[in-house]
């Protein structure tokens, strides 16, 4: 089960994802530099957070056009598992692998704070290993987290199960009180089709240890290893 | 463009900000009159900013050697060994004039600047922690000074609805380029503090701490050696951008024509630095690099000459071959931009390629610009003609040295003392109201606004955060250990006793320390002052420097670097004296790490106080009256700022750090937080809600109970803490008490909804934990909302 942590100028949160696959984890882990497409044989993908290319133009804009992004879209559409976080949930929607886009938060500021999240769906490689329902405590750091897609966009989304987490209170319920940025229906990380690619915006890799104040966010990295291993057995 | 042929004279020289005697010492030392840019290379280099001849002889007292210490003042920034082939590189330092002249870029390029002071170190930044000042955010409140019954008559200015506006518009863009700088860069901004008075309207300062981490064999100086090795230029392009920063923007007073300035802030660019950190560190592990220093404050002219003087050599640099950003740039003006992320290296001859390609990976420009030669030298040549060739030990260390007049100020004689109020146990709702007043106060109030806008977390290494303790507390992956780190520094007592109140500064920051369990083991010092040519700013300066001296050398914790910043005054006002003091610590066991928060209900509450004389009975009323007049209380509810600081007690404060780091080890406490701004009533208070849920909790004042109740709620005598802990490790922790001879008061207990203070039995503040909590937290936000719906900088994206 080897991971592959793509690093672009401006990453910066690569180093987290790294540490918290390979030592927390104990998964083998590799550096995927953004001027390569050579994927080096990985399982699985994590787009880290950041601020790639300084965040110019606009969150994402130029990353999407890194050598790197084209063998990640040809393994994306493969079907193989490509988890962005934060930077790398806005990466994904610049490249087209997830739909929607992000708007500054509500507020204009960057917020950075533990928030809860709702796991929506288990029905993904993401999520097996979650409850349905469950809420995991886990952080956010971003000023464009503001999720907005239009109104078929989202219906559909709805109806296909690919909303994975919300923003919630820590009882688990859906309010506005609990939306940290504003987002469109306290939507934290969405999907695709294919269910093989997600985008979120809290940072599990955050959350991997009790002595960091949680380590609710596991649950995804541990979700992804079982994914694998299913579909490696099968 | 300039004529660098016409005659320089004493005029020009003034210009520069150099004095008659200095420039005769320039040609004398030339031998010769200087050309312009000769002279400009001069200014900046013997800036008081750069030079430090104002401070160099009174800066000479500070303790700076100690068993931890590998490198003390005089590099980019201090080195000490925290253990297992680890170093810890820090520094703090001022960008108050650019931030005062343009908020958001010169904040954020405080941050950058001294990030790359760690990074030139050889060591990866792990933790920004940073300590501001700014004048008040709100109005003083007439109705509570009529309220406080007796006749309290103000020390304080009324401020105009447009200076607080101003102010909070400051605040506002100082934490938005803080944000923009650390969060895009990639390193967690875990700490520091806030403060307002009114003396900082006009000149806010912003000083920014950084630390970061490299093993012992991995570390860097900033030494050129080896003749013929080639000196190579990264980084940024050079613009016309800061030119002069340092020698006119950093080393004089403002006047009404300050924003005329703005030119001479830099702008910064979050990404280009974190591209070059991560190619100066790849570069120097290829082991091809023998120095590097960042191009700060006088870039270019800086860098080169300062690693010359240290390596005992000379460079000599060819200005034609420097990355420009424009067309047209003149010698002089090539020397003195301060652009920002600029890195100047010295490979090994042979090696270059090596390097290059390094930053040509990351993106970045790296020119060979120049060579090491043997002729001690700055050698400044453009398009092979040479245009400045000045003795590098010259620029960077024979500047004259003043020993400027110094002079108390005047007695205070006519000063309005606070006066206690005579019923005083016979109001609870009175006294709540009070404390409610205290606990929305901005430095008193929780600083989320603030925080919340950094990015905290970055690297997973923040095990206590802003607001969950006394310190920052940081892990050190790999190793079982972590750091804390706090900043301190009360102006208003320096200003009200620069002696006592630096020792309170020092011993506060290593208080914090203690409180997470941390052994304090070295300290790093930003000095802020007025105009040091005026005695009184001068007499100021020494005393606190011998403040600082004494509180560090009894409490262990050397001097290992920082920065000086003179010339904080507009329209003649300067501000306090403002010693900051930021002082680390290391813990063995990264598991041993206290927050401030209560954990659990039915815990024993208790008052660790290591003064060996806690107020006795028989202390006079007006020695009370005197130091309670230096209280955030006095100055918040009665408006005096007046009398003087409470004593410090260096032995006392020994005590308990020795006492706090016992505790910790052995696991006894469940939290710790020491007392400061509003004493036992607010630190008891800020425990509660720091508690994940919130907690109650019920005390009772400790005796003696005939003093004046105001004094025994908020008094913010030094040496103590309050801390908590199960019922059955509080036997353990009284012993341990009694064995480092500090006393144990036995407050309460913890839990319920109610906060509940008691003196003797009658209950004298009493309110729900959840409504106080919502006080203080909401206090800021709710001052600063109203004022800030429309963001006044660029946004830092993410």
């Amino acid at each position: 089960m080897k991971f592959g942590v793509v690093v672009f100028p401006g990453s910066n949160c690569d180093h987290d994802a790294y540490h918290a696959i390979g030592e927390v984890l104990g998964q083998p882990v590799t550096w995927l530099w953004h001027a390569s497409e050579d994927l080096q044989g990985v399982d699985a993908i994590i787009l880290p957070g950041g601020f790639s290319y300084g965040d110019y133009l606009r969150t994402g804009a130029i990353a999407r056009f890194s050598p790197v992004m084209r063998a990640v879209e040809r393994f994306a559409r493969g079907g193989g598992l490509v988890l962005g976080i934060c930077n790398g949930f806005q990466i994904l929607l610049e490249a087209g692998l997830l739909p929607g886009a992000m708007l500054r938060n509500v507020g204009l500021r960057f917020v950075c704070r533990p928030v809860y999240l709702r796991v929506e769906t288990t029905n993904t490689p993401f999520t097996l290993a979650a409850q349905p329902g469950q809420v995991l405590r886990v952080p956010i750091a971003h000023s464009e987290g503001n999720y907005y897609c239009d109104s078929e966009t989202l219906r559909r989304l709805e109806r296909e199960d690919r909303i994975v987490f919300r923003y919630a209170t820590a009882e688990g319920r859906i309010l506005p009180e609990a939306n940290p940025n504003g987002s469109l229906a306290n939507i934290a990380g969405i999907c695709n089709e294919g269910r093989n690619v997600l985008g979120m915006m809290p940072h599990p890799e955050r959350a991997v240890e009790a002595a960091l104040g949680s380590s609710d966010g596991l649950v995804v990295l541990r979700s992804m290893v079982a994914a694998l291993a299913r579909a490696g057995a099968a | 463009m300039l004529n660098t042929e016409s005659k320089i004279t004493a005029d020009v020289a003034a210009q520069h900000g150099l004095s008659p005697e200095e420039f005769a010492r320039i040609r004398q030392i030339l031998g010769r009159d200087p050309n312009l840019t000769e002279l400009g290379i001069f200014s900046v280099m013997w800036s008081e900013h750069c030079s430090y001849k104002s401070s160099k002889i009174h800066l000479r007292r500070l303790p700076t050697h100690g068993p931890h210490v590998l490198q003390g003042p005089g590099e980019n920034a201090g080195v000490v060994d925290i253990g297992d082939g680890l170093a810890a590189v820090f520094k703090i330092e001022s960008h108050n004039h650019p931030s005062f002249v343009e908020p958001f870029q010169g904040a954020a390029t405080g941050v950058g600047g001294i990030l790359r002071d760690i990074f030139t170190m050889g060591a990866r930044p792990i933790a920004v922690l940073d300590s501001l000042r700014f004048g008040p955010l709100r109005a003083a409140d007439e109705s509570w000074r009529s309220r406080m019954g007796s006749a309290q008559e103000t020390s304080q200015k009324e401020i105009s609805p447009d200076e607080l506006a101003r102010n909070r518009r400051m605040l506002d863009g100082v934490v938005r380029g803080i944000a923009f700088y650390g969060n895009c860069f990639g390193v967690p901004t875990v700490g520091g503090e806030v403060q307002f008075e009114s003396c900082y309207s006009s000149n806010p300062l912003v000083n920014v701490l950084a630390l970061g981490i490299a093993r012992h064999e991995e570390l860097f100086f900033a030494r050129a050696r080896g003749t013929g090795n080639p000196v190579l230029y990264v980084g940024a392009k050079t613009g016309r951008d800061g030119i002069h920063g340092a020698s006119l923007l950093a080393s004089a007073e403002f006047s009404e024509e300050s924003q005329t300035k703005r030119p001479n802030v830099q702008v910064g660019d979050p990404f280009l630095e974190k591209l070059l950190l991560e190619a100066c560190l790849e570069a120097m592990h290829t082991g091809a690099i023998v120095a590097i220093q960042d191009m700060g404050a006088a870039g270019l002219t800086c860098s080169t000459c300062e690693m010359a003087s240290r390596g005992g050599t000379g460079i000599e640099i060819e200005l034609a071959r420097v990355p420009q950003r424009e067309a047209g740039l003149t010698p002089y003006e090539i020397m003195l931009s301060e652009s920002q992320e600029r890195m100047l290296l010295v490979a090994e001859a042979g090696r270059e390629q090596q390097v290059l390609d390094i930053f040509a990976k990351w993106g970045l420009d790296a020119v060979v610009i120049g060579r090491v030669t043997d002729d001690g030298l700055l050698r400044v040549l453009d398009r092979g003609r040479v245009v400045a060739e000045v003795p590098a030990k010259a620029l960077a260390e024979q500047c004259p040295v003043y020993d400027r007049p110094r002079q108390p100020p005047p007695p205070r004689t006519d000063e309005t003392l606070f006066a206690f109020s005579a019923d005083a146990n016979t109001e609870p709702a009175r006294w709540t109201e009070h404390f409610c007043r205290l606990l929305a106060e901005p430095a008193v109030a929780s600083k989320r606004w603030i925080f919340e806008q950094y990015d905290y977390m970055v690297r997973t290494n923040t095990l206590v955060g802003p607001g969950a303790g006394d310190a920052a507390v940081v892990r050190i992956k790999g190793t079982p250990r972590a750091l804390a780190l706090a900043t301190d520094g009360n102006g208003r007592w320096c200003w009200l006793d620069p002696f006592v109140g630096a020792q309170h500064a020092v011993a506060e920051a290593a208080r914090n320390v203690a409180c997470t369990g941390a052994q304090p083991i070295a300290a790093t010092n930003c000095l802020n002052f007025g105009n040091p040519e005026k005695p009184e700013i001068m007499w100021q300066f020494a005393r606190a420097v011998d403040g600082i001296a004494a509180a560090c050398e009894a409490l262990g914790v050397p001097i290992t670097g920082g920065n000086v910043s003179f010339y904080n005054e507009t329209l003649g006002r300067p501000i306090y004296p403002t010693p900051i003091l930021g002082v680390l610590g290391v813990l063995d066991n990264a598991a041993h790490a206290l927050r401030s928060g209560f954990r659990q209900a039915g815990d024993a509450i208790l008052l660790l106080d290591g003064s060996s004389q806690p107020v006795p009975q028989s202390v006079s009323a007006d020695t009370l009256r005197r130091e309670f007049s230096s209280s955030l209380y006095a100055k918040t509810l009665a408006g005096v700022i007046a009398g003087t600081p409470p004593p410090a007690d260096l032995e006392a404060e020994k005590r308990l750090i020795a006492l706090l780091v016992a505790l910790a080890r052995e696991e006894l406490l469940h939290s710790a937080h020491d007392l400061s701004d509003g004493g036992l009533a607010v630190a008891v208070a800020e425990s509660c809600f720091a508690g994940e849920p919130p907690l109650g909790a019920e005390i009772q004042l400790p005796g003696p109970h005939n003093l004046p109740l105001e004094f025994a709620l908020f008094n913010e005598r030094g040496a103590r803490a309050v801390v908590s802990c199960a019922e059955p490790a509080l036997a353990r922790v009284l012993a341990l008490a009694r064995q480092y001879q500090v006393t144990a008061h036995e407050l309460g207990r913890t839990g319920g909804a109610t906060f509940r203070v008691q003196r003797n039995g009658t209950t004298v503040v009493e309110a729900p934990v959840e409504f106080l909590r919502e006080v203080w937290a909401t206090a800021l936000e709710k001052i600063l909302l109203g004022d800030l719906r429309s963001p006044s900088s660029p946004p830092a994206n993410g």
